[in-house]
């Protein structure tokens, strides 16, 4: 079955500016390792464009391991969201992409309080991220 | 052209074979030198695992970030895709490790490789009377198999 369990958001430096777990039951990282693999992907993504065997790679866009995948995309500012899915999730890409990125520029760089790349505390962006993650979840048959 | 390039590591992180059927962009312009490229990729994909071992859903909580696990007991990535190349990892039982690098269009790669492993690999080096275990390694016969077989999946023109 389809299934999105994290979301996170990385800012331009590697640092974690949001993570987030949608499915309950997954087997969770503690805070200060999930803010290490925020910081790992970022280094990770760097020396992938290094090794890359054509000129101007721009960075990972899906790693798939074992019992998950991972997708990536990378804004033009440098800031990284990531979805970590059940292998074979339909559209997380522009999920990503247009959804979620868009979420992130209404409610969150629109919010007054907001600094840019300090973690991410906007109610109105949790809101609708659950909205719509849960929305999915519901069409893919889990039960809410 | 379908396939850059292919690296063999043995479980210490000698880097056994390489081979490159085409690369756009030289190593020159990347890591520097074939070695300093060699030992970033070893990294990079060592990292990968911690990566992917931590993450793992389904795996025992709270487990240790960077803990040391045995091959095939953890969650491990098998292949990542960039905008311009795809890199597909394998690691056999042994801690030989094999990487390959193709177009981002290509397919899951497992079975090739697994392929590549155990009748070209095992077949050409691990049997060959010449071969001294955890040394860089240049057969003929292994090279021209592991050509065909490349040539033989539509990856070369």
């Amino acid at each position: 079955m389809p299934a999105i369990y994290t979301i996170l958001i990385i800012n331009k430096s590697g640092g974690l500016m949001f993570d987030r777990d949608f499915l309950p039951g997954i087997s969770k990282t503690n805070g200060n390792d999930t803010l290490r693999l925020a910081s790992i992907w970022h280094s990770v993504n760097a020396i992938s464009t290094q090794l890359s065997p054509m000129p101007n790679c721009l960075g990972i866009e899906l790693l798939q391991a074992d019992t998950f995948d991972l997708h990536c995309f990378q804004a033009l500012t440098g800031i990284k969201f990531l979805a970590m899915t059940e292998p074979q999730t339909p559209d997380v890409a522009n999920l990503l992409r247009y959804t979620i990125y868009d979420l992130y520029a209404d409610y969150a760089l629109k919010n007054p309080f907001y600094e840019v790349d300090q973690r991410i505390k906007c109610e109105l962006f949790d809101n609708h991220l659950n909205y719509t993650i849960t929305g999915l979840h519901r069409r893919w048959g889990h039960p809410v | 052209m379908g396939v850059f390039t292919i690296y063999f590591f043995d479980r210490e992180g000698t880097c056994l074979f390489y081979h490159e059927w085409s690369r756009p962009k030289p190593v020159k312009l990347g890591a520097g030198t074939p070695g300093d490229d060699q030992k970033m990729l070893f990294g990079l994909f060592f990292q990968l695992k911690v990566f992917a071992a931590a993450m793992d859903p389904k795996g025992k909580p709270n487990a240790q970030l960077g803990a040391p696990t045995r091959i095939g007991e953890s969650c491990s990535f098998h292949s990542f895709t960039t905008d311009l190349y795809k890199l597909h990892f394998a690691e056999s039982p042994s801690g030989l490790k094999i990487v390959l690098t193709t177009d981002p269009t290509v397919g899951d790669m497992r079975e090739s490789m697994a392929y590549i492993y155990s009748y070209i690999y095992v077949e050409c080096v691990v049997k060959n009377p010449m071969y001294s275990p955890g040394q860089p390694f240049r057969f003929e016969t292994f090279t021209t198999q592991l050509n065909d077989f490349i040539q033989s999946l539509g990856l070369l023109q």
